[in-house]
């Protein structure tokens, strides 16, 4: 399994990540995990993922395809409990199961999408000491972790302000600061992107790139994920369809139209490396434009 | 939009007033207004100094009368019904600027006016220097049910987001040429309302999951802690300790 893991990631960031892996339990493991709704629904067919300490990981599949109920089992929200389901995860060794939820949801930051759905709380700095103040933390050493967090985001300046008063990008980066605070073992974003404008989808990039933390990212932002995650994985019709690098992943055309995966238009020639050639910069602009380039159609 | 209202009556500053702890001030007004509305109708000139006090505290809280004066108008219904009681009331009659009415509406209508204006401007005075987050955490403070302050905090949080999609809502209503005219535009408006329920119903149930998923176990972990020391106590305790002395003063006199 560590060979084979081994052998898909790419990048330095996973490298360090994967040295570290020796030693230390994969920051998620899943292991067939499969679950229906009380409605009968079934959203999971016995999904099995794991990833190693320091990963950056996309999770991609199309809208259906399980990836929120995904998301929801890693930190013990789903469970056998609350429908029908067998399978094991585990995050950095420990089982998600009832006695243990209160350390896994400190170990695992879930980013929801909506960020006021995240942010509840009257002003950054209480949202932002929300999480460690459930863990029972005070005084100084609160301050401190709330401090540590909104720094990792940029957003100490806007400590004392409501939420209702910052703008959409600034919002989506106090979401991450509110769970960076818990000091997670694995972060989880859902579709982070989503509603930004460039800039801030590229200030969030910038954060996210700079973190030393695990990440695993639901998105449907193709660019995205190649940007920040050197592995994806495609999560279709309730199991892990592929898993390999997402450079890769993203040039196998005939992969991508099965599981309904699209790059935007300009992005369509990742096969090739004058096209595309950064696995962690944006991919080039103005040269994806179909005829500019004459690399050969081999690869889709 | 409530929230909107709550901000409008917030005036930012740092004044003594501004300082003091919330739970302070709460205390400190609801006994002062206790204390009017148990003074004596006929004790006019007690009326006189409680509105003394009041135009003290908002010079220590540097609130200007036009600031207070504005805010005032919310009390405007409750005076028209003041207003008709000395035409209204049965009695004996009695002379008021040149026009006969009963004399017990008069007495009663002054009371409204005199006690509810004492009121409100006390609480206006209140909004103007506590934010509304302060006022929470002094609620807290004084012990008023979590339960209670989490609902109202919550109210405080969504009440913009929700308007704003109430607006966004109304935006594309009218944007698909619907213009609520009379009554029949009404079930339009109510479906509108439904399903504006139904979205914050939803809404709710993603924020307590984003709680649980930050280790929400049922009560809100006190992260600001407002404390008051005996000068806060203190010097709080004047407004309605010097109301207390006029108030009895009369009931004696």
């Amino acid at each position: 399994m560590m060979g084979r893991m081994a052998d898909l990631n790419t990048g330095a960031a996973a490298d360090a990540g994967q040295a570290k892996a020796d030693a230390l339990p994969p920051s998620l493991d899943v292991a067939g995990l499969a679950f229906a709704y009380p409605d009968g629904h079934q959203a999971l067919f016995g999904v099995d993922l794991r990833i190693a300490r320091g990963e950056r990981v996309a999770l991609l599949g199309p809208n259906g395809a399980g990836k929120t109920t995904l998301v929801l089992h890693l930190n013990g929200i789903l469970s056998a409990d609350t429908g029908t389901g067998q399978g094991v995860v585990r995050v950095a060794g420990l089982e998600v199961a009832k006695p243990n939820l209160r350390e896994i949801r400190r170990r695992v930051g879930i980013v929801f999408q909506d960020p006021d759905d995240q942010l509840f709380m009257p002003t950054v700095r209480e949202d932002v000491a929300f999480g460690p103040a459930n863990l029972g933390m005070r005084g100084p050493e609160l301050d401190e972790r709330v401090g540590e967090a909104l720094d990792a985001v940029g957003m100490r300046e806007f400590a004392d302000r409501p939420p209702h008063h910052l703008s959409f990008g600034q919002r989506r980066r106090v979401a991450v600061a509110t769970v960076l605070a818990m000091r997670p073992e694995i972060l989880v974003l859902d579709e982070p992107s989503s509603n930004l404008d460039p800039a801030s989808r590229r200030e969030l990039a910038e954060i996210l790139g700079g973190l030393d933390v695990t990440v695993l990212m639901v998105t449907h932002d193709l660019p995205f994920a190649l940007e920040l995650c050197p592995r994806a994985l495609v999560l279709s019709g309730g199991v892990i369809a592929a898993d390999g690098p997402t450079r890769e992943l993203l040039g196998d055309a005939a992969l991508m139209q099965a599981h309904r995966l699209e790059l935007p238009y300009g992005f369509a020639r990742l096969d090739c490396d004058r096209c595309a050639p950064a696995a962690f910069g944006a991919p080039g602009v103005g040269t994806g434009a179909a005829g500019s380039c004459e690399h050969g159609r081999e690869h889709g | 939009m409530g929230a909107g209202h709550a901000h409008n009556l917030y005036r930012p500053g740092d004044s003594p007033l501004h300082r003091l702890p919330p739970q302070c001030k709460l205390v400190a007004v609801v006994v002062f207004v206790l204390v009017v509305v148990s003074t004596p109708r006929e004790a006019y000139w007690a009326f006189g100094v409680y509105a003394l006090l009041l135009a003290l505290a908002a010079g220590v809280g540097r609130v200007p009368v036009g600031y207070v004066a504005r805010r005032v108008v919310v009390e405007i219904p409750f005076v028209v019904f003041a207003v008709a009681l000395p035409f209204l009331a049965t009695g004996p009659k009695t002379e008021f600027l040149g026009l006969t009415v009963s004399h017990s509406g008069l007495l009663g209508a002054w009371n409204i006016l005199a006690k509810g204006t004492l009121g409100v401007v006390a609480s206006i005075l209140l909004a103007a220097t506590t934010n509304v987050r302060d006022l929470l955490l002094g609620m807290e403070r004084l012990r008023m049910p979590q339960l209670l302050v989490q609902i109202m905090q919550f109210m405080v949080r969504y009440s913009e987001v929700i308007a704003g999609e109430m607006g966004r809502m109304r935006v594309a209503r009218e944007s698909r040429g619907f213009q609520a005219k009379d009554v029949r535009q009404l079930p339009v408006v109510a479906k509108s309302a439904g399903a504006l329920f139904i979205r914050s119903y939803e809404r709710g149930e993603r924020v307590h999951l984003a709680m649980l998923s930050r280790g929400y176990t049922g009560t809100m972990p006190v992260i600001v802690d407002v404390r008051a020391n005996r000068a806060q106590w203190c010097a709080a305790a004047l407004l309605p300790s010097l109301a207390v002395v006029a108030c009895a003063v009369a009931w004696v006199g």
